[in-house]
């Protein structure tokens, strides 16, 4: 019976086109407006770290007090004098620090003229932590670490092109003059949003070109490439001075695999704040945050208030469309009031008119879903006149919103046909009979 | 012509009613709001920065192997390699001048600090926060600021020092909204203030009518228009100049400045980011205003063209549904003029009490955005506009099924049903 009210359906489509196209176009519009700003949304929105996000911490530290910092929050990232003390004590499982840097490299091959080179300096467990996949090679040891050695981590991109993508494990890498070894190249890490570095970026910077020990980016003096920020009057001239500021610049992350391990952790921040307040660094009663990856990237406010406003802007007119189609089936079904009174008088049942209708009302929404789903493909490709390039990149059509698509136009369809079918399935075949 | 009737009409349409009426509202709400946020984008879109913005360009580039900028010789050293830019791109066919400057409004990367009127007032106790920019004498021609009141810099005020060196300027040219901010009696000119909490007093010289910060984020809106210029050209492995290129030959300028700095030293890192037209910098800078006014404008007319269709559809059925009626009404002595009205005031009937229910929809769509994304208050002409305008929609809408519904012959009222 589906197949032959299905054929119904389609046949029904014919004929009334200027109705039929209304709704289509209805349908279509509605679905591939909340589509596109969906595939947006969902692309900024997402957890990028899904199975490892409870256990990554952010310790942040309160080293401006009350008079400085905004409306009571502590500072987004450290001083170093604040990140070398976590540093230090080990209190995590797996901890780094870590902060963006800006070098430039020599290409090789036939152009000598250098590139541009960004990446961050990191401790030796960014590498487990964030579960950063890899090519050929590994990161380096916790003993490079304490080594200060020349090692670094090249991503396939920067790989590619250097090395034309070959193994380049072993080869050396000249960045600022200093030649670096390469220890590991990976394999498209770049988790966006970027959660790791979201006080120097927005969450959606260009990939990163390499890894580089933290300790040897000190060695080298090396300035952050990224947020450098601070209160009151600045007094220092040199990287020392720099050193001993207030100026935050450094963010740290910690792994804790356990609720205890939080707690023990959060005890650990106070008892550290306390005592630097005993000190005498800090004049105000310790304030320390401790944030998994999903609180910091609401702290931060990852998802831009353009892709929630289009969003909600967009599902009105879907609604909206609906409301409009409910109108426009009352007046197909309706119109066919004799008909249907024929067919009730043969000995059709209510519920059998119903499923017709509904199903008639399906392949409405098949098609207007068909339209969704080209208006969308146009539509994605096309978000970059809405948001920056790094973000427009993310939105795509997969098959799973093709999918989402199609059972959107149709499901919606089905549900906005529930009054109009319902009134096709009560209407008095005496009375249809009588008057025609 | 009474009510009564036609109200007792749409009494037996009530779905279809309820359907239109629904619809006129939501659309009201949607496009009151969205019509609302268009204009705000707008307005935050074309509003001047005080720069000539044509025939300016900016090259950000960095050098490679440079010393450190930490001590004295390295500075010098920085200093050096910078003077050298300038001179060679400043000897350039098509560049009428050049300026160094750590930043220009609309790129988005600032240096922020606070202004006092006394000394040793650090951040937050400061009068003013302000954005500085670090250039050189020729910093008013080269952006086309005007000078309103004062003198500009000459070649002899101008400094230089690392861009890690806190030491604040000892003259300082500032837009006449920071002046009339911190003096309002409108004699700033000559006064001292006090840079970032510094003790050391620094003396106004000039005022210039305009000039925005660079970032364009909301959290610049308490200090958008007080910038601060000083006479300092910063050292440090990197260096932006901005270039105003003779009228007309922006292009032909831009393509010169490569193999130009090249030539002047090849250990650089200068690629197709470095170089940026102005234009692109404020493209770059408002793409998301400008994306967002373009989406709400197209999900406007969508939605207009979907509710007067939507309209036609349904008052077309009615009219079907009613044909006998019609020819009934017709031969009881209706003139056509009649059946018009008829249809037309039932559609203005059904429109009024969607516009009143929409009308509660935008205010209350509006509260939320302003709870959640730091909207301002709608203003109520939008609403009354919008109100105007999907009554005239529906009329718009409904005047084809109509006037086929006053064509329908008299005869029909003899035929059998």
């Amino acid at each position: 019976m589906f197949a032959y009210y299905f054929q119904l359906g389609l046949r029904s489509l014919r004929r009334n086109p200027a109705l039929t196209a209304l709704m289509v176009m209805a349908i279509g519009f509605g679905v591939a407006a909340s589509m596109i700003t969906y595939s947006v949304f969902r692309a900024v929105s997402g957890n990028p770290i899904p199975d490892k996000s409870a256990q990554l911490f952010t310790p942040q530290i309160d080293s401006w007090g009350p008079q400085q910092n905004v409306k009571g929050e502590p500072p987004d990232g450290l001083d170093y004098t604040d990140a070398m003390a976590l540093m230090r004590t080990h209190e995590a499982k797996r901890q780094t620090l870590l902060y963006p840097v800006q070098m430039s490299v020599m290409p090789g091959g036939s152009s000598d003229l250098p590139i541009a080179a960004n990446g961050y300096a990191v401790g030796s467990d960014f590498f487990p932590m964030f579960e950063v996949t890899f090519l050929y090679g590994s990161g380096w040891s916790a003993q490079d670490d304490e080594s200060r050695g020349s090692d670094v981590v090249i991503t396939d991109q920067l790989n590619q092109r250097l090395f034309g993508g070959a193994d380049s494990v072993g080869r050396t890498v000249t960045l600022n003059g200093h030649d670096y070894r390469v220890v590991g190249v990976t394999s498209h890490w770049d988790p966006r949003p970027r959660f790791f570095d979201l006080f120097s970026t927005d969450g959606f910077d260009d990939a990163s070109d390499f890894y580089m020990p933290f300790t040897r980016a000190l060695d080298l003096q090396m300035r952050t490439g990224g947020r450098n920020s601070c209160r009151g009057k600045l007094t220092f001239t040199t990287w020392d001075g720099w050193l001993q500021s207030n100026c935050v610049w450094i963010t740290s992350w910690v792994e804790l695999g356990s609720a205890a391990e939080v707690a023990r952790y959060r005890r650990f921040l106070d008892g550290y704040a306390a005592d630097q307040q005993r000190a005498g660094r800090f004049n105000w009663a310790p304030n320390v945050r401790l944030r998994d990856v999903v609180q910091m990237l609401d702290h931060e406010h990852v998802v831009p208030p353009e892709s929630r406003i289009s969003l909600i802007v967009a599902l009105a007119f879907f609604v909206i469309c609906l409301v409009n189609t409910i109108g426009l089936l009352l007046a197909k079904f309706l119109r066919r009031a004799g008909e249907i009174g024929v067919r009730r008088a043969l000995g059709a049942t209510r519920r059998e008119i119903y499923a017709q209708y509904l199903i008639e009302a399906g392949t409405v929404g098949l098609a207007g879903g068909v339209l969704g789903l080209l208006l969308t493909a146009v539509g994605v490709s096309g978000v970059g006149i809405l948001f920056q390039p790094q973000i427009a990149r993310l939105a795509h059509l997969d098959l799973s919103l093709i999918g989402l698509t199609m059972l959107v136009a149709i499901v919606a369809t089905m549900i906005a046909a529930f009054y109009p079918a319902w009134r096709a399935a009560n209407v008095q075949p005496a009375w249809q009979l009588k008057s025609n | 012509m009474t009510l009564h009737p036609m109200i007792s009409a749409l009494r037996r349409h009530k779905a279809g009613v309820v359907l239109i009426a629904l619809q006129i509202a939501l659309t009201l709400a949607i496009v009151c709001n969205a019509v609302f946020i268009i204009g705000q984008r707008i307005e935050r879109v074309n509003r001047p920065t005080g720069l000539d913005e044509n025939n300016l360009f900016l090259i950000s580039q960095q050098w490679v192997g440079a010393p450190s900028g930490d001590d004295p010789a390295s500075v010098d050293k920085l200093d050096s390699l910078q003077q050298a830019d300038l001179a060679a791109l400043r000897a350039l066919p098509d560049v009428a001048s050049v300026t160094p400057i750590n930043s220009l409004p609309l790129l988005n990367s600032s240096w922020n600090g606070s202004v006092s009127l006394q000394p040793g007032k650090d951040l937050r106790a400061g009068n003013a926060r302000t954005t500085f920019y670090f250039s050189d004498e020729q910093v008013l021609s080269t952006l086309g600021l005007h000078l309103v009141a004062g003198r500009a810099f000459t070649a002899a005020d101008v400094q230089h020092q690392a861009m890690r060196d806190q030491r604040e300027p000892s003259i300082v040219i500032l837009t006449k909204a920071l002046a009339d901010k911190l003096f309002p009696k409108g004699d700033a000119l000559g006064k001292v203030v006090y840079f970032n909490g510094d003790p050391a007093p620094t003396t106004i010289i000039g005022l210039v009518e305009r000039m925005q910060v660079p970032a364009v984020g909301s959290w610049t809106s308490s200090f958008t228009w007080y910038a601060t210029l000083a006479p300092t050209r910063l050292n440090a492995n990197f260096s932006r100049y901005a270039i105003r290129a003779k009228p007309g030959r922006l292009d032909a300028a831009m393509h010169a400045v490569t193999p130009t700095l090249y030539a002047t030293n090849r250990m650089r890192v200068l690629d197709d980011d470095s170089i940026k037209s102005f234009a692109q910098i404020r493209a770059d800078a408002y793409r998301a205003d400008v994306g967002m006014a373009i989406l709400m404008g197209v999900v406007c007319l969508i939605l207009l063209a979907v509710t007067a269709a939507g309209i036609v559809g349904l008052t077309s059925f009615w009219v079907g549904q009613r044909h006998r009626q019609i020819g009934v009404r017709r031969a009881l002595g209706a003139r056509k003029i009649d059946i018009l009205h008829y249809f037309q005031i039932e559609n203005l009937v059904i429109a009024s009490v969607g516009a009143v229910i929409g009308l509660l929809l935008a205010i209350g769509l509006n509260l939320l955005l302003m709870h959640r994304f730091e909207m301002d208050r709608l203003p109520v002409a939008y609403v009354l506009a919008g109100i105007v305008a999907v009554l005239a929609l529906g009329q718009g809408a409904v005047f084809v099924p109509a006037r086929r519904a006053s064509n329908v012959p008299p005869v029909v009222a003899t035929r059998a049903a």
